[in-house]
């Protein structure tokens, strides 16, 4: 290595070496491969725990519908739905999510817009899906832009039960 | 819950410059705009003008010297400039440093750190062995002069830097220089063609988009970079070279009233032989690149698998004036018939050298919008405006401004670069 | 030993130690033991119940932050119409958030389709949302390892990693990725990895009303979805592809993408 052409390859190993100095500083110690191996999961372990750790918005108590969580104080509302088909439905889609109601938030959200029954109830004409089962209307003709709770109570849905 | 209308939505990257039409995904946008076409565009013109620098050094073409030399200061200015567009599209540029700290070597654009440094250093390395003779000549002078002012004393510092303390310039270690610059032209050549077709690889690997989708693509991108490498150096050299005539003439320039400096008429022979013997190289990789180009293309029009009713109607009616007038047209068929007709001279080959950089940026531009111009459902197409007046920092760097500022950065750059590596020596400073 | 040989030996240590430190994690004997974890989780989405209501994408948009006025969505429910006179018809407006309220098809750019109902023929609604695939593609290009899949399955991203790039949004088939627009990284649905590691339930299945969605570790079982998922035909998305998707339909029709 006696020759001065060998020069600039002392700068590149001089500066890759500062490369790894830095790198090692840098980078997280936890970073490396998950049992997928290299190509599919190599990440810093700990953004694992980070995700878990994201906090939890809609019922908050499991698996069950959150008919029992919401009976204990609107009984009513839930007893009516509960033998209707809007029993299906969670109280958290219309309400948003509970979260720790009463405490915070202590209301929830009422949404008396159209556009939230629409979703459903919207007539579309296909037979060969579950759509045909719900009875529906064509918005363009059903009373105009009146909210449709005006009518139609949405924890007691039955038609024979609306206001007239 | 109020219906939000479209014109308050909120801005989501490529929604500035993404028109969609029938079925797309709600996803679907046009995420990699001008500067990811802007990006392959430069590092080609990076790699051919190595290659074109090395048809020199490595096979010792003669005749190709002066443009051998040009081109390697030029690759060198063009260098830096590969990087903005990537650090122009980064929707986290601070985060750029961690593809060189945590590669994640299953993906082609980790490779890019690595390639990048590699290919730098290959380049410092040849310039610092070529111009090193012109290193310590200046730096002698410059110790010599009595009455150093500010900048001379600048001066000196660089150039004493530079050249990394070897000082002897006796001829057996000029000829040292010579053999190991023969050396990293050598290696250069595959390192160069790695740089590019690992940049053909980035998309020819993706097999989600059923227009980048095949094994051609690295071969073809390294061919079309060469291709415009080889055009890009040869327009340069021939207007420094005017330029320089200019100077001559007017005797304007410090070189220009030396005794020993280049005629007029010497300039012009120069010029005129050097441009013949590359123009014929552009030619040959001009071939290499529409062949493959042209095979792709019948491949997929014959194979016709699921992708082949959309992909059609993107080519064949969509794109047609792009890919097939604009690109292929004006880009490949016009200069080649340019060049290849009897009566060649610098004047059409140089106005070819023009249009042939613009049918490989129009290649690079198919391949990159052109890929995500129909959906992922088959069933939609997305329309690209290029954003021309930016409104905010997102459509000033991903529009027509971001992408003139990188095109204009290698000139800038090779002016300053020039002071220190001067692209035309006389014969005894540098081989 | 001669200064000089030191220096080269030196060197060439330094030169051996630039090999990247996660090249040598590539097969770790241990790891690949346990590579059949107690849980796996995997999705079942039945086409045949959805009613194309909405209420899953409002679920999710709420329960992780996306937000509402931002086109984009960890999932979605596409519409597909197909009339007698051999025509198809997809949509999805603004990713089925607000439902479909509306009978004509939603073509883009303010442009809509009416369709007369005596020639609709067949229609239905698919949702969609990332596959979790065995073998991601979006993973694999990750250029900084930001992104993975967790020894139990779900594809998640690093936000402090991420440099948006947006390779892993291009190398994605179903286009289930996109760049979070106040965050300015990717993003994606993370199977609701929050939720699932405390024994709840995604918010997209537990919105849903009609039981299209569904989830189950498909490890264990004796979980009845888990018993669907096993016995009764079930089919993925762009199978073409080799991703093998941890997403399972019922009811997927051909014309499907």
């Amino acid at each position: 290595m006696k020759s001065h052409v060998w020069r600039p390859l002392y700068v590149v190993i001089a500066f890759v070496v500062a490369l790894l100095v830095f790198r090692f500083f840098y980078v997280p110690n936890d970073f490396g491969s998950g049992i997928r191996g290299f190509m599919y999961s190599f990440h810093r372990k700990s953004n694992e725990g980070e995700w878990k750790a994201q906090p939890i918005k809609y019922g908050v108590t499991g698996k069950q519908k959150l008919h029992e969580y919401c009976r204990e104080c609107h009984g009513n509302e839930v007893k009516v739905r509960s033998e209707d088909l809007h029993g299906i439905i969670p109280c958290e889609d219309c309400h948003g999510p509970a979260l720790n109601h009463p405490e915070n938030p202590q209301k929830l959200t009422i949404d008396r817009n159209r556009e939230l029954c629409l979703r459903c109830h919207t007539s579309l004409p296909y037979t060969t899906s579950e759509r045909k089962r719900i009875p529906g209307i064509n918005p363009k003709e059903h009373n105009g832009d009146l909210e449709c709770v005006l009518c139609h109570d949405p924890h007691n849905p039955r038609l024979e039960d609306r206001k007239k | 819950m109020v219906e939000q209308l479209a014109q308050h939505a909120m801005h989501v990257h490529g929604d500035a410059w993404t028109i969609k039409e029938l079925f797309v995904l709600p996803n679907e946008y046009i995420y990699w705009s001008i500067q990811i076409v802007m990006y392959p565009f430069m590092t080609g013109l990076v790699a051919g003008a190595f290659v074109l620098s090395s048809l020199y050094h490595v096979f010792g073409v003669q005749k190709l010297k002066e443009i051998a030399r040009f081109s390697l200061v030029f690759s060198f200015a063009l260098l830096p400039v590969a990087m903005m567009p990537l650090m122009l599209h980064l929707q986290q540029p601070l985060r750029g440093i961690n593809v060189l700290m945590t590669p994640h070597f299953t993906s082609a654009i980790s490779a890019f750190g690595i390639v990048f440094l590699t290919y730098a250093s290959i380049v410092a390395t040849e310039l610092w062995l070529v111009y090193r003779k012109h290193f310590v000549l200046t730096a002698h002078a410059l110790k010599a002069k009595q009455d150093r002012g500010v900048i001379d004393g600048f001066r000196l510092l660089i150039f004493t830097i530079l050249t990394l303390g070897a000082w002897d310039i006796s001829h057996e270690a000029i000829e040292k220089d010579h053999k190991a610059c023969k050396t990293m032209a050598g290696i250069g050549i595959p390192v160069a063609c790695f740089l590019h077709g690992y940049a053909g690889f980035i998309f020819g690997s993706v097999k989600a988009n059923a227009l980048w989708m095949t094994p051609l693509m690295p071969v073809i991108f390294i061919c079309s970079a060469v291709v415009s490498g080889v055009a890009l150096c040869i327009l340069c050299y021939v207007i420094v070279q005017e330029i320089r005539k200019f100077l001559a003439r007017r005797k304007l320039a410090r070189w220009a009233r030396d005794a020993s400096a280049p005629t007029v008429e010497e300039l012009e022979g120069a010029k005129h032989e050097e441009v013949m013997l590359a123009s014929n190289y552009l030619l040959y990789f001009m071939i290499g690149a529409i062949t493959l180009e042209i095979l792709d293309l019948i491949f997929r029009g014959y194979t016709q698998v699921k992708s082949w009713d959309i992909l059609r109607e993107v080519i064949m009616e969509r794109d047609f004036t792009k890919i097939f007038i604009m690109q292929y047209g004006i880009g490949n068929v016009l200069p080649f018939l340019m060049m290849v007709l009897p009566g060649r001279t610098v004047r059409r080959t140089t106005i070819a050298t023009v249009l042939v950089l613009f049918g490989v940026f129009m290649m690079r531009y198919n391949v990159v919008i052109g890929g995500q111009a129909f959906s992922l459902s088959f069933a939609g197409f997305m329309d690209y405006r290029l954003p021309i007046i930016p409104h905010d920092l997102e459509t000033f760097k991903e529009g027509l401004f971001g992408a003139l500022t990188v095109i204009a950065t290698p000139f800038v750059l090779f002016y300053f670069i020039n002071k220190f590596l001067p692209a035309f020596l006389k014969e005894d400073e540098a081989h | 030993m001669k200064r000089r040989d030191f220096l080269k030996n030196c060197i060439m240590v330094v030169a051996g130690a630039s090999v990247p430190l996660s090249a040598l994690t590539l097969i770790d004997p241990k790891k690949l033991l346990a590579a059949n974890p107690q849980i796996h989780w995997a999705f079942l989405i039945n086409t045949e119940k959805c009613v194309g209501c909405g209420f899953c994408i409002k679920a999710c948009k709420t329960e992780n932050d996306i937000p509402f006025d931002a086109n984009v969505t960890r999932t979605w429910v596409e519409r597909y119409v197909y009339t007698k006179d051999d025509r198809r018809y997809v949509d999805s407006p603004r990713g089925a958030l607000y439902g479909f309220t509306d009978s004509r098809i939603d073509l883009g750019e303010g442009n809509f389709k009416e369709i007369d109902p005596k020639n609709v023929g067949k229609a239905f609604f698919v949702p969609k949302l990332c596959n979790h695939c065995e073998t991601p593609p979006c993973t694999q290009v990750c250029p900084v390892g930001a992104t993975y899949k967790t020894d139990d399955g779900p594809v998640l991203v690093d936000r402090t990693w991420c440099i948006g790039c947006g390779y892993c949004i291009m190398a994605c088939p179903y286009a289930a990725r996109f760049f979070h627009p106040v965050l300015k990284v990717a993003d994606k649905c993370t199977f609701c990895y929050h939720r699932i590691s405390k024994g709840l339930e995604t918010a997209c299945v537990n919105a849903c009303p009609f039981g299209a969605r569904k989830m189950c570790n498909i490890r264990d079982i004796n979980d009845p979805i888990t018993q669907i998922i096993m016995n009764e035909r079930v089919g993925v998305l762009k199978d073409e592809f080799g991703t093998k998707p941890q997403a399972f339909y019922i009811g997927l029709a051909q014309e499907v993408r």
